[in-house]
């Protein structure tokens, strides 16, 4: 049997399937009587709705049915729930204004959906939508995020004033305070986190199908967490209990956090469904997706470093703005708080921090997290920072990073934010950057570059993040309203084959071989003998899904205690047939074997005897081998690294091109090198498409300027280098894999890199920081009017 | 899409007679822009015209011009041989537009008809002072273009071949919106025995237009230099969030520049 | 309404379509061949791409009745009878150069056009060129590249 354990690079189960046009993605799936579904949104960014007229529109050919937020206000449709409760500096609790799955009253962004129609076809069900006639007041609007803040600003939500959905702090402000007071240097930076589209390649749909005769719902949809949706939705939009309410999500397009979040559409079809008595699909059109799917990032901060004579970090301090849009998605409020601020030690030693976080509502698409999710923010923060401070104290940014590093021997480290680290290395993660991206050799190549009328720079970033989100109980503490865990379920079949239940959902990260390979690990089964399962509330248990590059360390971590059981059970077995104490049982290479005898039992012979127990202990211990485990962690992950860029910048244009990408990612124990380097790889492209490339653009008026791929500039082949990854790992401490997650370093790695290296091949027109994306026409502005400065002198 | 007749006709006549006969039918070529604006719902035809059968395409090439069916794809363009030869920059700009499963359906008679502001054929067509043959008439391109999504194409007419007369030196350079990549600035320069001829697409508002200071100054001296000091007036460009009316008007003078050093 | 006859992996079909039904909505909802995907509405993305007569296009900018007498080849007609995958298949699947698995039809099929329209070979700056037309948002393209690189050989030692 080839080696297809921990660390083997064995090709995914799943591409077959993908690569022959099988997948069974949401849109795929056709159910018998299906209807389709078109919503009708708002095309302006906020009104009052005066009237919804839909007779032309229900007589229109094939029209089924419309409904209206009035129509699902008359059944107590609840509004869409928010799963995590921020408070504010005094103690008092967000604001959560209501989230109506259907407009009622007023609409609040462009894209706000104000009716569904469900017709025979989708054309026929858009011909309809068009017929409606609703009658808009039109509202005043704000969409920047630092406008929503100003005096006499429209409001977003009349029992919100001014806009302040919370204001938020963490750490002691008067002892950072204090210590600012005698730092040597204050180091003062202004940035933007640009606003971004996920873009999954697969847009959402989703199919509502109601079943008659038992009464049961069936919910098909693109999600990243079924069981989170079954419970969000039964629990508090359509009052269906769980036993009555399926949620699959079957393959799935990607989703990058785009598709953790209850959605209203889910909630329509579903609902829609049993009104109708037939199935009711909808899909999103690419352009509906830029105004409906959870749009990331968009903070406006303010950061200071109190910094000794020597250059070490004394104290930070930081204010952010962070849009929350219109309305509360689903974990809205915990990225620019718990998933931002807590971060913002990073791998320095800064002893004392206090950061302030604001969220406001505007007219614009709900934000939620992106691949990184609040800690991409705070990494491009630190890590801009950083390199402001080389600049102004004129220590270099490389020797600045090493002398503020938390060292190697110094785990488990307890931040001022709250987080205790377990472990990492960043002067290797560093080391070993350097020496890949040929660091040393740079001014040669900058100086050739120069030859060919290129602007050539070089960029580092060092960086942490905390991955697997936990424990339980620390989160509900902090306001979440959910668990953290996960489980698995391990079920051996007769014959020893597996099949593993896990409440993780793959959509992109190869899930089908990676938690296999866990199987084949530790109790030998052959990957061709190992099926995954998930995306299904009624095959799985309940589980949390997949996020925040949880699944292996928690998901992971869950399979090792239920294969734990499974051996510990199978031990009871082999020494009940081979006449042997328990205690002498060993368990190794899908074989029990009696310690220093030639006895043993296959696994295979085990879970035979488990299933016809003829021969069986059966007074003590209950047939069959199929284990559950539930697995809460003590503690975040903490995957870090060094992400090193270098780009070439054509100063007639303006237009950078990455010329080289460097990144050695600690990510603890990695199961599928290929799959691991496959993340990374796809993170770093989107990092450099939030630096260069990608922008969510509202205009003054509250229309989404870049509404379409037409005007979001998506990465494509032609903007990206080869990648030069590697890892240098570390082991997580605390969980039984080692395992830290790899998700979503890449993005949060990248974004400071690239910028660091554009602002480095600029240095010479006096340039200390540029707000992202460094788009051609911005840094042409930059290098024209240096050009013409340097000029003058 | 609003629903509409399918008609494709087998012959030129047929195809005019359809169109002059329903005043809300609309040609389709190869229907990479139409199409999609048809599923923006941005227009409402009756009934499309699919021009694919009126027998439409094929390339001459005589000593002293290329002449091209309207109905030749983007790809059998940039693809032809003696088209490579004899004009290798008519050749290269069909051969950069859209992505290559666009090039094999997308026309030069549908570029030029929808003469989009942001499209590559209309540079060509102006700086080699085509003449645009249709089934009434045959156009100068100095009279063929006359502002965005407006040309001299009366109701009922329709473009039957192009033809390029062969010039010294060309080139086409084009910088492209990185979203749509579409151009933000396309320059198509030409040199003839009688001067150099300068078109520039996807700056103005206007659509294509003849840059008069850069014709001036290659055909004093055409070479990249001579592009240096010339400028372009900001009054007229496009502004949008890809690019400002000054960086579109300083980048016709950068392509401009590629354009005459890669002729 | 009207009629299309076409052959889609070496199958004739007859369907009765609108006149403004999409090549990509007969192909998925008539013929139910959903492997190919729609990922954008603005003819960007590639994740419809298939082979009209032998050469690449978008399904999703192209009526069904444009297709009348076409033969069409989708992601579904690729592999041999017997399940062997075509090359391009085979180098994607060895290098990795699908994750979500949405995009990869029609880069599947635009990659086979590239390089049936490259005898000579491709250097990777021409294949990251001859991707334009096609997004992917999961991999970074890296392995894809490669893995065009590694069946282009392939390809045309066949």
């Amino acid at each position: 049997m080839p080696f297809e354990g921990i660390g083997a690079s064995v090709r995914r189960k799943e591409d077959v399937r993908f690569l022959s046009g099988r997948g069974n993605y949401t849109d795929d799936i056709n159910r018998p009587g299906q209807l389709y579904a078109v919503m009708r949104r708002s095309d302006r960014p906020h009104a009052k709705i005066l009237g919804i007229d839909t007779a032309a529109a229900s007589a229109a050919p094939g029209v089924v049915a419309i409904f209206t937020g009035a129509d699902m206000a008359k059944e107590e449709i609840g509004g869409l729930p928010c799963g995590w409760q921020i408070h504010n500096k005094d103690g008092s609790p967000m604001a959560e204004p209501p989230h109506p799955v259907l407009a009622v009253g007023k609409v609040r962004h462009v894209g706000d959906p104000v009716a569904v129609v469900i017709a025979d076809t989708k054309q026929q069900a858009r011909d309809a939508a068009e017929l409606i006639s609703i009658d808009y007041q039109d509202l005043p609007s704000v969409s920047s995020t630092p406008d929503a803040l100003a005096t006499g600003a429209p409001l977003v939500h009349d029992e919100v004033p001014g806009n302040l959905c919370y204001d938020w702090h963490i750490g002691d402000k008067a002892v950072v305070d204090g210590v600012f007071a005698k730092a040597a240097h204050v180091v003062k930076l202004d940035l933007v986190n640009n606003r971004l589209v996920p873009n999954a390649m697969e847009p959402r749909a989703a199919i509502g199908d109601f079943d008659t005769s038992s009464g049961d719902y069936t919910l098909y949809t693109t999600s990243q967490n079924p069981h989170v949706i079954r419970l969000l939705m039964g629990a508090f939009v359509l009052h269906i209990p769980e036993n009555k309410l399926r949620v699959v999500a079957p393959d799935v397009g990607g989703g990058f956090g785009s598709k953790i979040y209850h959605y209203a559409e889910e909630a329509i079809v579903t609902w829609a469904s049993a009104k109708v008595r037939r199935p009711v699909k909808w899909t999103a059109d690419r352009s509906e997706s830029f105004m409906s799917d959870a749009h990331g990032r968009d903070h406006v901060s303010t950061a200071e470093m109190a910094v000794d004579a020597d250059g070490k970090f004394l104290g930070l301090r930081i204010h952010t703005l962070a849009n929350m849009g219109a309305y509360l998605s689903t974990f809205a409020p915990c990225v620019p708080t718990y998933l931002y601020a807590t971060l913002l030690a990073g791998v320095y030693t800064t002893p004392v921090i206090y950061c302030e976080v604001k969220a406001v509502f505007t007219h614009t698409v709900p934000v939620d997290a992106y691949r990184g999710a609040g800690r991409p923010e705070a990494t491009f923060l630190l890590e801009r920072l950083v390199d402001c401070i080389a600049h102004d104290t004129g220590i270099d940014r490389v020797e600045l990073r090493r002398k503020n590093f938390i060292a190697a021997d110094a785990f488990p480290y307890q931040t001022p934010v709250a987080l205790e680290y377990d472990s990492g290395d960043y002067q290797t993660t560093l080391r070993v950057a350097l020496e890949n991206s040929d660091y040393a050799g740079f001014e040669a190549r900058r100086a050739e570059a120069a030859k060919r009328g290129k602007l050539r720079g070089i960029g580092v970033s060092t960086y942490l993040e905390a991955c697997g989100i936990a424990p339980s109980a620390v989160v509900g503490s902090l306001g979440a309203r959910a668990g953290l865990y996960e489980v698995a379920n391990i079920r051996v079949h007769p014959t020893g084959s597996v099949t593993v239940f896990t409440g993780t959902h793959s959509h992109g990260q190869g899930h089908e071989t990676t938690l296999a390979q866990l199987v084949c690990d530790q109790l030998g089964v052959p990957l061709s003998q190992v099926d995954v399962v998930h995306g299904d509330t009624a095959k799985i248990p309940f589980g949390m899904g997949t996020y925040g590059s949880r699944s292996l360390a928690v998901g992971g971590s869950a399979m090792v205690k239920a294969m734990d059981k499974i051996i510990a059970k199978g031990k009871k077995i082999a020494a009940h047939l081979m006449e042997a104490s328990v205690e002498d049982i060993e368990f190794a290479n899908n074989t029990f074997t009696v310690a220093g005898t030639d006895k043993s039992k296959t696994l295979t012979d085990i879970s035979l005897a488990a299933y016809v127990p003829h021969n069986y202990p059966i007074d003590v211990l209950e047939p069959g081998l199929d284990e559950t485990a539930f697995y809460d962690p003590k503690n975040f992950t903490f995957p870090g690294g060094c992400h090193v860029a270098e780009v070439e910048i054509d100063p007639e244009t303006g237009v950078t091109e990455v010329i080289n990408f460097t990144a050695v990612d600690d990510v603890g124990r990695v199961v599928n090198p290929m799959i691991v380097e496959g993340q990374i790889q796809g993170g770093v492209a989107q990092g450099i498409g939030q630096a260069l490339l990608e922008a969510a653009i509202y205009d003054k008026s509250g229309q989404l300027m870049s509404g379409s791929m037409m005007d979001y500039t998506m990465p494509r082949a032609d903007n990206l280098p080869n990648f030069n990854v590697a890892t240098e790992n570390t082991m997580c401490t605390h969980n039984p894999l080692g395992s830290k997650g790899c998700g979503e370093v890449g993005a949060i790695g990248s974004p400071p890199a690239i910028m660091n290296a554009v602002i480095d091949a600029l240095k010479q027109f006096g340039v200390r920081h540029i707000d992202m994306p460094a788009t051609g026409p911005k840094l042409w502005s930059i290098i024209h009017a240096g050009q013409a400065k340097m000029a003058a002198e | 899409m609003y629903d509409f007749n399918y008609e494709k006709p087998a012959s030129l006549a047929a195809a005019v007679a359809t169109l002059t006969g329903d005043a809300d039918a609309k040609a389709l070529a190869g229907g990479m822009t139409y199409i999609p604006v048809l599923k923006m719902r941005l227009a409402k035809p009756s009934a499309i015209v699919d021009l694919s059968a009126a027998g439409l395409s094929g390339i001459t090439v005589t000593a002293s011009s290329v002449t091209i069916g309207a109905m030749t794809t983007h790809d059998t363009v940039a693809k032809n041989a003696q088209v490579r030869a004899a004009i290798p920059a008519l050749a290269a700009l069909a051969g950069g537009i859209g992505d290559e499963a666009v090039r094999h359906r997308g026309t030069i008679g549908g570029s030029l008809a929808n003469n989009d502001p942001a499209a590559c054929y209309p540079s060509a067509v102006l700086a080699l002072g085509a003449t645009i043959k249709t089934n009434k008439r045959s156009i100068a391109a100095d009279d063929y273009f006359q502002g965005m999504f407006t040309t001299a194409l009366e109701d009922g007419e329709l473009i039957v071949s192009v033809e390029f007369p062969i010039p010294q030196k060309a080139a086409y350079e084009k910088f492209r919106n990185p979203a749509s990549r579409y151009a933000i600035v396309g320059v198509f320069v030409a040199k003839f025995a009688n001067g150099a001829r300068v078109a520039v697409t996807g700056a103005s508002q206007g659509g294509v237009f003849r840059h008069e200071g850069m014709e001036k100054a290659l055909s004093a001296n055409f070479s990249p230099d001579a592009t240096a000091g010339v400028t372009t007036d900001t009054d007229n460009m496009n502004q949008d969030i890809h690019a400002s009316a000054e960086y579109r008007a300083h980048l016709v003078g950068v392509v401009t520049k590629r354009a005459v050093a890669k002729a | 309404m009207p009629q299309v006859t076409l052959t889609v992996n070496g199958k004739q079909h007859t369907v009765t379509v609108e006149g403004r039904t999409l090549l990509v909505e007969l192909l998925r909802e008539k013929i139910g061949l959903t492997g190919t995907h729609v990922g954008c509405d603005t003819s960007q993305c590639g994740a419809c791409v298939v082979h009209v007569n032998g050469v690449s296009a978008k399904s999703c900018t192209m009526l069904a009745m444009q297709a009348d007498g076409a033969n069409v080849t989708t992601i579904e007609g690729l592999a041999a009878a017997d399940g062997t995958l075509h090359p391009m298949q085979e180098m994607f699947r060895e290098h990795h150069a699908l994750q979500c698995g949405f995009c990869t039809p029609g880069m599947v099929m635009s990659a086979i056009d590239l390089v049936n329209s490259h005898p000579q070979g491709l250097t990777e700056k021409e294949i990251r060129e001859g991707l334009e037309g096609n997004l992917c948002r999961c991999t970074g393209y890296h392995n894809i590249v490669k893995a065009i690189a590694a069946a282009a050989p392939l390809m045309h030692a066949k």
